[in-house]
């Protein structure tokens, strides 16, 4: 009988999310949303702005037309398939914001002076006493409605949880051996943070981010769709759906599609965010 | 903790205008004929002459006072305006709360006493369907069935034109009410399942069975009650995010609450109606939260807030 090679944890948690069905449906159906995104301009698909004033409002299974056209005669399949670019885009850089700097300010938090927590935390404290849309819509209305600006006060709105959570891990971290073992070393504060409280910090946090693209692109999309996050006519799934809405009596696939391509994305996330936790900590299932 | 949150809630609701790139009179009088003069007298108006912290100190002591400052869309003062408004509101979150609470609670329960069966799944695979669902994409969706093609309940507004009773306003209540309550009803079902599966598995409820109760008497008299603590955070989260994310709902159904009014308010550029009616909600929020928590003590005593 020979001894079992041992395996690193890393092995481990890579194993226990290939036995996660669900997390794996979820990640295929990211995947399949990223690559037609990302492979938009290659794709045998219609020009998603080219204007047909003779074929508006084709019913989906239209010739040439798949899913129908717009009110503009636009094609929808391709407008939907563009419109994965736009939106994951901007909901992907609005958690990635949000991720850096809410681990910043936790890192900070958690390491430095009293002091310095205390104003970092109770300014987080402040911006999640508002309810987060509302504070978003806020801060829109002050910048300006804009794709940018849209996407700037999502990403303002979801620090706090990031940074709460990693000071949170910080807190716990600080007092562990390997941690003075680094600063008795001679570690600097920035290098023992980056090497080795960083990447304890990460694995919880990516967690927390992959469950939270789904909530970004709702959000992203709930500006655009109010009319301030990204304008017409770029193809973007909350914009489509902000002037399918005046359609949905005449033809309900202008408002059925994108979102219904906007509500499959979000499904993902959140199935690959159940699966990396499970695989991540299986105490937390 | 509740003076210092309020106090940061008004700083950040003052400083809204204050971020805004450029001269905020003349952004809200832009479009307008207006001449440089009244973008001056605009500025003078609204303080915007003096020094910051005297402009704060000025509107919070005005706010403090029940003055939220005039809306210059409407050309009316912002509190009556908001008041006015939140009434609807109140009803929609409040429709919304009951149906998550009520729904939820029952999903969370009837799927951990029966954990891993088909209805288990289903009720989960609703509950992740609940809380994926792009809100205004529900509320589309649920007005093309039962409005447009149904014709079964009305697609807008809160009250008939002509008018209506109780029922009239349930009637109209119902599609925003469940558009707004979906995701809510997914998270206190997860929540629910979960603290009843802990629950369940305590030596008590044995004893209770043991002692040949019934199943129901066991799951709704014993294990219940104190599953719910826990659901109950979640709740007061939730009445919190439901007041919040009604923008997107009245958006939907032209529902005349103060979503629609904020939105109106953001679209016409009128600075002091979107912070009298931030400042209100942020606010009704915090207390909302506070009630939830001293709720939360009450009902269970091994928790003391000092």
């Amino acid at each position: 009988m020979s001894a079992a090679a041992p395996v690193s944890e890393r092995t481990r948690v890579w194993r226990r999310f290939q036995r996660h069905r669900l997390a794996l449906i979820g990640a295929a159906m990211i995947a399949g949303f990223i690559g037609l995104g990302a492979c938009a301009p290659l794709l045998p698909i219609a020009d998603p702005y080219s204007v047909d004033a003779l074929n508006t409002l084709q019913p989906p299974f239209s010739p040439r037309h798949v899913l129908g056209t717009d009110e503009v005669g636009r094609d929808l399949l391709s407008r939907v398939i563009w419109g994965a670019r736009i939106s994951l885009i901007v909901s992907a850089s609005a958690a990635v914001l949000a991720l850096a700097a809410g681990v910043v300010l936790g890192l900070l938090a958690g390491y430095l002076a009293a002091r310095a927590d205390t104003l970092i935390m109770r300014t987080i404290d402040v911006v999640m006493a508002f309810p987060y849309i509302l504070l978003a819509l806020a801060i829109v209305s002050a910048l300006g409605p804009g794709l940018v600006n849209a996407m700037l006060a999502i990403a303002l709105v979801g620090i706090p949880p990031y940074a709460r959570l990693s000071r949170a891990t910080v807190l716990g971290l600080r007092e562990q051996e390997f941690v003075d073992a680094a600063r008795v070393a001679g570690a600097t504060d920035g290098r023992v943070l980056r090497r080795h409280v960083l990447p304890n910090v990460l694995a919880p946090t990516i967690v927390m981010f992959s469950l939270d693209i789904g909530a970004k692109m709702i959000a992203t999309s709930g500006l655009s769709f109010l009319g301030l996050g990204t304008q017409p006519p770029v193809a973007d799934w909350g914009n489509m759906l902000a002037s399918g809405r005046s359609y949905i009596a005449v033809a309900p696939h202008l408002a059925t599609f994108p979102g219904l391509a906007m509500f499959l994305t979000v499904i993902g996330f959140n199935l690959l965010g159940d699966g990396l936790r499970d695989a991540l900590d299986p105490r937390l299932r | 903790m509740l003076v210092p949150v309020l106090f940061g809630i008004t700083v950040v609701v003052f400083l809204i205008i204050h971020i805004t790139p450029g001269d905020p009179a003349a952004i809200m009088l832009a479009g307008s004929p207006a001449t440089d003069a009244d973008v001056a007298q605009l500025r003078h108006q609204l303080g915007l002459d003096q020094p910051l912290h005297v402009q704060f100190a000025t509107w919070v002591w005005r706010a403090l006072h029940g003055d939220l400052g005039r809306s210059l869309a409407l050309r009316s003062p912002v509190l009556p305006e908001v008041i006015l408004k939140i009434k609807a509101t109140a009803v929609l979150a409040l429709g919304a709360l009951l149906l998550s609470v009520f729904l939820g609670i029952l999903a969370g329960v009837v799927s951990s006493t029966k954990q891993y069966s088909l209805l288990d799944y289903l009720v989960m695979l609703l509950s992740l369907a609940g809380v994926s669902l792009p809100v205004f994409w529900l509320g589309l969706m649920l007005v093309m069935v039962f409005s447009v093609t149904l014709g079964w309940l009305p697609a807008s507004g809160m009250h008939a034109p002509a008018g209506g009773g109780t029922g009239d306003l349930l009637k109209h209540l119902a599609l925003p009410a469940v558009t707004l309550g979906a995701a809510s009803i997914g998270v206190v079902a997860r929540f629910t399942r979960s603290s009843m599966l802990e629950v369940l598995r305590q030596d008590y409820v044995r004893t209770a069975q043991a002692k040949g109760l019934s199943t129901g008497t066991i799951n709704f008299r014993h294990a219940l009650k104190n599953a719910l603590i826990p659901v109950l955070t979640v709740i007061g989260v939730q009445a919190g995010y439901l007041l919040g994310g009604a923008v997107l709902t009245e958006t939907v159904f032209a529902w005349p609450g103060l979503g629609s009014l904020i939105l109106k308010g953001i679209l016409a550029r009128d600075y002091p109606l979107v912070q009298g009616a931030v400042l209100f909600v942020a606010c009704t929020f915090v207390l909302v939260n506070l009630v939830v928590d001293v709720l939360y003590a009450y009902l269970d005593p091994r928790i003391h807030y000092q």
